[in-house]
């Protein structure tokens, strides 16, 4: 490991210009990653420079670790070696935007709030409904590979990611993709940048397919008793001819969290009243439609909240924003509910999201610890364990009750990381889960963008 | 004398399981693309064990490995280009698992495209990825190629519908990539895999989401009397936020050659079709199917006809799925291009079609997804005449060429094979194209698997990892009896 402060700072504005090198250890305290604080960060302004860097980092053995917004870099095992951090804040241009054809190419760098602002101008957005959306950046939200509601209908990044540019661990400016909506040349390298945490390379330009804005959004909110019964519409829907654009359970431990000052520092509108209980589960679902349609959608929803046993509501439309970026923000709101907040990422069968949740709870309160939970239809789980403390009857409790729940994942066919939890706690927990079979495979790839590990080192599965 | 490779094939298959001889290999030179490469033999494995054996011996023999399914591939990726041996997945064609309640389906490799829609059809479910070639190809291959077909307008490709897989790496490694449940965990191993043209493994299990049927289906005809029109309907239809289920085009000439053969009742004197399917909860797709009317009237669209019912929908439907056979009565051979366009350059490039095929004096016929501007141009020329076979690949060269410089792709769905290989460079720098070959060399160290694909051929046979076959092998295909 380099100590800090001793890469050459007149090296690096060789590369990048002095003014565009922060050295100044109160302005590197923001870079912080688990606690490693860089010895400098770089503001590239362009791929060309990031190759520069790259190289540059690779003779000198460093660790380049990639940054937009930095809500999410906590995300992954602590880097191995942390160096440089390359601020991408700087390269946040929209490239090229054509709405006819409903195709985009971005910088990294690029706010997804400001870009959904451009889009929303034609009345187009990009399905990307992550957590940390006021400061998240494009570049970010594709790196971490987070999902978001929208997911039920839209699908994720890889879904629509069309093409991405980026430079290898090498420094080497590189390709995959382009940017048409169908498009079978060469090896699809881009779907390998989602969700990498930087480690195969630095993404430099995204290109997208854009969607039309839906028309007329509603949302509508079925209370039950039971998980089971919540679960029971979730299968139901799944039968019907019905395609929801959201598609989320809640456990009534959310409603607290929800409508605490904690949620409301994600999103100032109050939570709508009556539409969340503190004593029952909640399926939320999203749709959108001519007049027909949407009375189609609430009557049947209606139907089918009856047949599994429980109440609905169609949430007030002046208050839905509210209620959804909630939905939305539920990482965020969790981490900051607890001093050692830790959730679980579980992704099963759909069929069984109910085993799973009660697995997870069964593991929780076995544990004495809070928690709370949200279910995406297709099967992915956050589920947030809410210890009182940071402290090691803390962490004794969260090691078991998440190794628990790793165990059940697996028995269910599924799987389980652990995306986010205290810095100290890393080294105690199955972050990225069980061993993963696919792992040797894994580091092939590794090898063949970094070979010399400068990327985001040690943060991935297995410490890639 | 049997050559020891073949000897050692049929004694881990089965005498059966093993062709040899000229004239058993003849079919096997051959894929729906132009291409021939004859195999130095060809195996049909049964189990993903006798896969992995087959693996082993191509390894001992250095002899290459190419996987086929159905042989329906249009860029020659399911050729020998080097001989070597053909493993033909059509018996390993059973479906393994399906999963109702949560919409799986778990296929061997040969299992068709169709056979599996038709399984889950009881339970209101299909597989979305519908090649044209769909009652033929394989899963295997579709897993291999990406394939689109027609519906991927709104229900994407294969990748879309994936999830996970068993394959067998050319080292003989057996892995599992993937997951029935999304997001796996780490690097999304299966999203590279998936389109890689059998360059990185043989796949012998696939686990594929299913989809719902939707619950109503209009399908529209537009006549045009210009092309024009069309392809200006294709970009206001997307302008106006619809995603129609379908959005093909036939022009006028290629009209003309479907309906003297199919006889569905298309208009011989207009300029082109398009066949529009909008589907969904019933409220949504009567709308949506008024809305698209609507939008084709405003471009002058002649007419515009509605199935009323299943039939009338097939009938519609039978002309594009017909459309290649159609041609294929007028011509000796045709050369179906596969470029990619975005969807606002259609007009401009249609016309530039037209003045290509003028210039080198072939007829072109357009068939096409327009919705994902995605064009076939049919050229039509007589493979027997060399001159010929020259002139229609500097037209289609020059189609490719046009596509890029709107700032498409070279290929769309049909894969770069051996047959755009060349034309990679238009595409990737050395640099880039270097970065994949050492993903491709990651998983198929010695270049065994599927060789002289997707790559552009360096001079010196550079590109081609493994060591000349030895005499035996190499001959083994002409001289056993």
């Amino acid at each position: 490991m380099t100590p800090a402060g001793t890469v050459a700072h007149s090296r690096l504005a060789d590369l990048v210009g002095l003014q565009r090198v922060v050295a100044d250890p109160a302005q590197l305290a923001a870079y912080e990653i688990d606690g490693l604080r860089p010895s400098a960060a770089l503001q590239p302004e362009s791929a060309a420079q990031i190759a520069e860097i790259i190289k540059f980092a690779g003779s000198e053995k460093l660790g380049v670790i990639a940054a937009g917004g930095r809500t999410k870099l906590n995300m992954g095992l602590p880097p191995k070696r942390y160096d440089l951090a390359l601020d991408m804040s700087s390269l946040n241009k929209i490239i090229s935007y054509d709405p006819g054809d409903l195709t985009l190419s971005v910088e990294p760098g690029l706010r997804l709030a400001l870009l959904g602002e451009a889009l929303a101008k034609h009345r187009q957005f990009l399905p990307l409904t992550v957590p940390y959306h006021a400061r998240t950046t494009i570049g970010g939200t594709i790196a971490s590979g987070v999902d978001g509601p929208l997911r039920q209908f839209y699908g994720t990044a890889r879904d629509f990611l069309l093409g991405v540019e980026f430079v290898t661990g090498e420094g080497v400016p590189a390709k995959s993709g382009g940017r048409v909506v169908k498009n079978v040349t060469g090896y699809d390298i881009h779907k390998l940048m989602i969700g990498a945490l930087g480690t195969l390379g630095v993404i430099t330009r995204l290109n997208f397919k854009t969607f039309p804005v839906p028309s007329a959004t509603r949302g509508f909110v079925a209370r039950f008793p039971t998980a089971l019964q919540a679960c029971d519409m979730r299968n139901r829907i799944a039968r019907s001819h019905l395609t929801p654009l959201t598609l989320d359970i809640l456990s009534s431990s959310v409603t607290e969290i929800f409508e605490s000052d904690i949620a409301s520092r994600f999103e100032s509108e109050p939570l709508p009243p009556n539409v969340l209980s503190r004593t029952e589960w909640a399926l939320s679902a999203g749709f959108a439609g001519s007049e027909k349609v949407r009375e189609r959608y609430l009557a049947d929803l209606q139907r089918i909240t009856a047949a599994s046993g429980g109440s609905g509501i169609l949430v007030p439309e002046e208050t839905l924003a509210a209620a959804f970026a909630r939905k939305r923000e539920f990482v965020p709101i969790t981490l900051d509910s607890s001093p050692a907040a830790t959730i679980v990422r579980m992704s099963v069968l759909p069929a069984r999201i109910a085993d799973a949740l009660t697995f997870a709870q069964n593991a929780a309160e076995a544990n004495s610890l809070r928690w709370a939970a949200l279910a995406r239809g297709l099967g992915i789980i956050y589920f947030a364990l809410l210890p009182t403390g940071l402290n090691d009857q803390g962490r004794q409790r969260i090691q078991n009750a998440t190794n628990s729940i790793h165990d059940a994942c697996a028995k269910l066919g599924g799987q389980s990381t652990i995306p986010w939890c205290p810095t100290p706690w890393k080294t105690s927990l199955k972050v990225w889960g069980p061993e993963n079979p696919s792992f040797p495979q894994m580091r092939k790839i590794k090898n063949v963008f970094d070979p010399r590990g400068v990327l985001s080192p040690g943060r991935f599965v297995g410490g890639l | 004398m049997k050559s020891d490779l073949l000897r050692d094939l049929q004694s881990l298959l089965g005498d059966a399981a093993v062709l040899h001889r000229p004239e058993e290999l003849l079919l096997y030179e051959y894929d729906g693309s132009v291409e021939i490469a004859r195999p130095t033999c060809v195996v049909f494995p049964r189990t993903t064990a006798e896969v992995q054996g087959i693996v082993q011996l191509a390894n001992r023999y250095q002899t290459p490995l190419i996987g086929r399914g159905a042989g329906t591939g249009l860029s020659g990726g399911a050729l020998a280009r080097h001989g070597g041996i053909l493993v033909v997945f059509s018996r390993m064609n059973r479906i393994l698992d399906i999963d109702i309640d949560n919409q799986r389906a778990t296929v061997q490799p040969g299992v068709v495209n169709s056979d599996l829609s038709a399984a889950v059809a009881h339970a209101g479910l299909h597989f979305a990825p519908d090649p044209s070639s769909q009652k033929a190809c394989t899963i295997g291959g579709n897993v291999s190629e990406n394939s689109g077909g027609p519906h991927t307008l709104a229900y994407g490709v294969t990748t879309n519908h994936t999830l996970a897989l068993e394959a067998v790496l050319p080292t003989g490694e057996l892995i599992r990539i993937g997951s029935p449940a999304l997001d796996p965990t780490g690097y999304d191993l299966l999203g590279l895999f998936v389109g890689s043209e059998g360059t990185l493994a043989l796949v012998t299990e696939i686990t594929v989401k299913l989809t719902r049927l939707p619950e109503t289906i209009k399908t529209l005809l537009a006549i045009f009397e210009t092309l024009d029109d069309a392809t200006e309907t294709v970009v206001d239809i997307t302008a106006r936020g619809i995603t129609p289920a379908a959005c093909e085009m036939l022009d006028g000439w290629t009209l003309r050659a479907v309906e003297a053969y199919v006889h569905a009742g298309f208009p011989l004197d207009c300029a082109a079709v398009l066949l529009l399917e909008v589907d969904g909860l019933t409220e949504a797709a009567e709308q949506h199917a008024e809305d698209v009317a609507e939008i084709c009237r405003r471009h002058h669209a002649r007419e515009v006809r509605v199935a009323r019912d299943a039939p009338e929908r097939d009938l519609l439907w039978k002309g594009r799925k017909n459309a290649f056979g159609a041609v294929g009565r007028l011509s000796p051979t045709y050369y179906v291009q596969d470029g990619v366009i975005p969807r606002t350059k259609l007009p401009v490039t249609l016309r530039r079609i037209d003045e290509i095929g003028k210039k080198h004096g072939f007829q072109i016929g357009n068939i096409f997804h327009a919705g994902d501007g995605n064009l076939h141009p049919l050229i039509l020329f007589d493979a027997r005449d060399p001159e010929q076979f020259r002139r229609v690949i500097a037209a289609s060269d020059e189609i490719i060429k046009f596509c890029l410089e709107m700032g498409g792709s070279i290929t769309g769905e049909h894969g770069v094979g051996m047959e755009k290989d060349r034309l990679m460079p238009l595409l990737f720098t050395d640099a880039e194209l270097e970065v994949m070959r050492r993903v491709r060399d990651a998983f198929n160290p010695t270049g065994i698997l599927n060789p002289g694909k997707i790559f552009p051929t360096k001079k010196g046979c550079g590109e081609i990892h493994v060591r000349p076959l030895p005499q035996s092998v190499a001959t083994t295909g002409f001289t056993v009896a």
